[in-house]
């Protein structure tokens, strides 16, 4: 038994280097970064799980544990990606076990969560973890019955040989298995022989969601956890000047009050090092409610915190950047978009002849859009456990991309990577907000310096406030006619605080001759960050809407006239770096024609707007169907047309594309942050209104192209087009264009609340 | 000291009794299903019962649970086969999850109250709660075939 183990951990060792060396892992391309000596460990595996890879562990007993690499936060990941595993490791579905994976992406892959990327980029080599821990299995049976491993076949987590009538579970041959080399080479299953992989599967955390199990970073414990909540400044643009904190720390529960600089002067930030304050001042004490109470009793002077240089990493090398130190309003930030706008801008692509094209034009139709600040607002708060020593660091909670974060952390605490664990919770929503570790860099030092374990909390009045927003954006569009009312230019000019939201080679660029596109922005100290669908999420609203009004100056059907436009982008392509494949845009248009029952008059009494878009390689249309009731705006009714290729999990699926237009009509309704003065004026739902029940529509039908192309995402792809199809369905419903979001306060909508 | 009765169990404990009955449960009893989304009563996710009716824990003192019946949603059935959550698991409710114990718990009581539920019911019963993953037309649908279930057992 001894010498079983002592060889088994070895062989844990040698197969992780076979992983390091690109052994299995073939799709994987950034192993190369990791040395050998970084992140191996030694596995204290207990003996009855045999580990095939990274993320298959078997008993004797058949029972077949696999990992989710990639942390969770609503995709339903936990359940899509064993599922792909299982697949071709020819599992028992109902019988697996999954489990949440450590942060080790030598054995798993670079799990993060973002971009609508986790199946697309681990579908190959999951697929191929799966079919070659398979081969393994076969081969131990071949090996054992002395046959032809060609000869084995399986089934639900059984081995045959037909020929001499043997049978054998998993399980029986997963210790030998575990000692045969990995295949270099494997082969896949046909997609159309699916039996686990796109048939609908429950969620397998529902059980634990709907009985209250602690899932969540807000519900990790740990023996002699403290609570930290930071008072940060009340707006943009301040930091701290002084406190007292004598009554604070009068105050039942309180154990300190101090300040913390999160980075040094001069640290180089990394793309998602993105913080708002750099100064904080720190409440500890024993529980959530004593913290909130000893907050109140702070009394804390803020200052200007004037005009700051920041350090951020480039592609080219670090470079410094500028931070505005003005407190910012809502009014006098439009007023400057609009100076901006009519400024030269940066030229971002041009086709032909634009100039001449619009000169020579027998109609120019001029639209300007604009869409405020809007707050993630997941609903679970940001927070983040840490227990940190001078020899290493535990660190649990809510975090999209835990790989992205480690090297600043190890910075921050002066640890070695390998000496800090950094374990994954369920998150409550994410939506690209939690891919910014400044919370986990701030529990982590606060646990540093009081020297306990502690649990930073944000109140939701702290995380609405805090930045990292979706940034404030406008966009120009300009169409020029000739005298048949055929579209011979287009022009777009956005602007945003502090970027602008342009995609250059999105649609309809390469379907018209003459085209332009330019960028320009106002840099700001409000933070911002990925927010569902960068740059798309407001695009998508302004280019959908000024398709409509096009279509409706030519005369045309909406559907029509883009599939028009696709058509000579297919056929007929106007430049390069067309960053989108015209059939699969116009497959999703048709089948959202044909279903939603476009133009058939059983619909007439609905206000039907329609919009498509690509964004994160998948293509999205949706038919937003309106009503008015007592002169209010009713989205009753939704059809959606999807293509992200094949469909891992289709009830899942279509429970995240439903989920993606009643976000994409709550934001588009009511979503929206205004500033004055820097300080936010929306910091909690009573203010910042969030679609609720009776606002969402009573169906959403959701249809996916049938197709065999590699999963293209799904999380983001949605979400753009909604916003579109809901204007032009309001301009219906309503009889005006709305050219400012949110669309709500212009409808004189009365808030539920 | 306070005495508690969550869930048919007796608790003892030792806080102020202006502490909201969301933090000693969450902070103190290590009953966390019940969960923080707003503290002001906006958002629902803090939904439990007190003597069988709704309430938000939030804002609720826990000395007025002193006395009472409080059942959270770890003990809203024994083995999470209530109604509601056989309905939450058939149609696959939730994404993020961490709205969830606050949905059934409200729906809990539209249903004990109303035993078939219009839409127009559920969105009433239902406004206090938010869904930021947009959960909504599962849960009306789950709510439908809860209060089917229940009546089918009679």
């Amino acid at each position: 038994m001894g010498d079983n183990k002592i060889n088994y951990s070895r062989r844990s060792f040698l197969k992780s280097t076979a992983l390091a060396g690109g052994g299995l892992m073939i799709s994987f391309n950034w192993l190369s970064e990791f040395g050998q000596d970084d992140k191996i460990k030694m596995f204290d595996l207990p003996e009855q799980w045999h580990e095939l890879n990274g993320y298959i562990k078997i008993t004797p007993d058949n029972v077949i544990k696999i990992l989710n690499p990639n942390p969770e936060f609503g995709q339903n990941v936990m359940t899509s990606l064993p599922m792909i595993v299982a697949e071709e490791l020819d599992a028992e579905w109902q019988k697996v076990v999954v489990e949440m994976g450590p942060h080790d992406t030598v054995k798993l892959g670079p799990q993060f969560t973002g971009g609508s990327n986790s199946v697309k980029m681990y579908w190959k080599p999951l697929r191929e973890a799966g079919a070659a821990a398979r081969q393994m299995l076969k081969e131990a049976a071949a090996q054992t019955w002395s046959v032809p491993v060609e000869e084995i076949t399986t089934k639900g987590a059984v081995l045959f040989h037909a020929k001499t009538n043997r049978a054998g579970t998993y399980g029986e041959f997963a210790s030998k298995a575990s000692g045969i080399p990995i295949p270099k080479e494997v082969k896949l299953k046909d997609v159309k022989n699916f039996n686990v992989v796109r048939n609908s599967k429950k969620n397998v955390e529902g059980l634990k969601i709907i009985t209250g199990k602690p899932l969540f970073g807000m519900d990790y414990n740990q023996e002699g956890m403290l609570i930290a909540m930071i008072e940060h400044p009340p707006a943009f643009g301040m930091k701290l000047k002084s406190f007292d904190a004598s009554q604070t720390l009068q105050m039942p529960g309180v154990k300190d009050v101090f300040t913390l600089k999160l980075y040094e002067d001069g640290f180089e930030q990394g793309g998602f090092d993105t913080r708002t304050f750099n100064d904080l001042l720190v409440v500890v004490g024993n529980n959530t409610w004593e913290v909130m109470n000893a907050r109140k009793k702070l009394k804390a002077t803020w200052e200007p915190a004037g005009v700051m240089k920041e350090t951020v990493a480039g592609r080219s090398g670090k470079k410094e950047v500028i931070i505005p130190g003005e407190l910012e309003s809502t009014g006098a930030q439009f007023a400057k978009m609009q100076e901006y706008a009519k400024q030269p801008a940066e030229q971002l692509r041009k086709d032909g002849d634009p100039e001449t094209a619009f000169k020579n034009a027998a109609q120019v139709i001029e639209r300007t859009y604009n869409a405020p600040f809007l707050a993630h607002n997941c609903m679970e708060p940001m927070n983040f456990f840490a227990h940190v020593t001078d020899e290493k660091a535990l660190v649990a909670g809510p975090l999209q991309a835990p790989g992205w974060s480690e090297p600043t952390l190890a910075k921050l605490l002066n640890l070695p990577a390998d000496k800090i664990e950094i374990q994954m919770t369920r998150m409550g929503g994410g939506f690209g907000r939690r891919a910014y570790g400044h919370y986990l860099y701030e529990a982590a030092l606060i646990s540093k310096k009081v020297k306990a374990p502690v649990k930073l909390i944000y109140t939701r009045e702290d995380d609405m406030s805090y930045g990292i927003y979706r940034p404030m954006y406008t966009a120009t569009y300009r169409a020029a006619l000739d005298s048949n009312k055929k579209l011979i230019a287009f022009h777009v000019k956005g602007g945003g605080i502090p970027e602008h939201p342009i995609h250059a080679n999105r649609f309809p660029a390469g379907a018209v001759d003459n085209y332009l596109a330019e960028g320009w922005q106002i840099p700001s100290n409000i933070t911002i960050g990925a927010f569902r669908a960068p740059r798309s999420n407001f695009n998508a609203a302004a280019e959908q809407s000024f398709l409509d009004e096009l279509a409706e100056a030519m005369g045309k059907d909406p559907i029509d006239f883009r599939l028009e436009l696709l058509k000579r982008a297919k056929e007929n392509p106007v430049g390069k770096n067309n960053d989108y494949d015209a059939d699969r845009y116009a497959g999703v248009l048709q089948l959202v024609r044909e279903k939603s029952g476009w133009n058939k008059p059983e619909n007439k009494k609905y206000s039907r707007g329609v919009a498509a878009y690509f964004c994160h390689n998948s293509y999205a249309a949706h038919v937003v169907d309106m009503i008015m009731t007592n002169g209010q705006p009713y989205v009753e009714r939704v059809f959606s047309a999807i293509d992200c290729g094949i469909v891992v999990n289709p009830d899942a699926a279509t429970n995240m594309v439903q989920g993606a237009v009643v976000d994409g009509i709550g934001n588009a309704f009511y979503g929206g942050l205004t500033h004055k003065n820097g300080a936010v004026e929306q910091n909690n739902f009573h203010r910042y209104k969030i679609i609720r029940m009776h606002e969402a529509p009573k169906k959403i039908e959701v249809h996916f192209v049938q197709n065999d192309i590699d999963p293209t995402g799904l999380g983001e792809p949605p979400f753009p087009p909604v916003f579109g199809a809901v204007a032009n369905a309001l301009y219906k419903a309503a009889g005006k264009r709305l050219y400012q979001q949110p669309y709500g306060p212009q409808l004189n909508t009365r808030r539920a609340f | 000291m306070l005495t508690l009765n969550i869930n048919k169990k007796s608790y003892t404990v030792d806080v102020d009794p202006d502490m909201p009955l969301l933090w000693v449960l969450r902070d103190k009893l290590g009953l966390v299903g019940t969960k923080y989304g707003c503290g002001m009563a906006q958002c629902g996710a803090c939904a439990v019962h007190l003597n069988g009716e709704a309430v938000r824990s939030c804002v609720t003192k826990v000395s007025r649970a002193v006395g009472q019946q409080v059942v959270t949603i770890e003990g809203l059935s024994e083995a999470g086969d209530h109604p509601l959550q056989k309905a939450w698991i058939e149609l696959d409710v939730p994404q993020c999850g961490y709205c969830q114990s606050g949905q059934i718990m409200s729906a809990a009581v539209l249903l004990r109250e109303n035993s078939n539920p219009t839409d127009q019911d559920i969105d009433a019963a239902m406004a206090g709660n938010i869904c930021r993953c947009g959960t909504y037309l599962r849960i009306r649908s789950a709510i439908h075939l809860a209060a089917e279930m229940q009546r089918k057992k009679g």
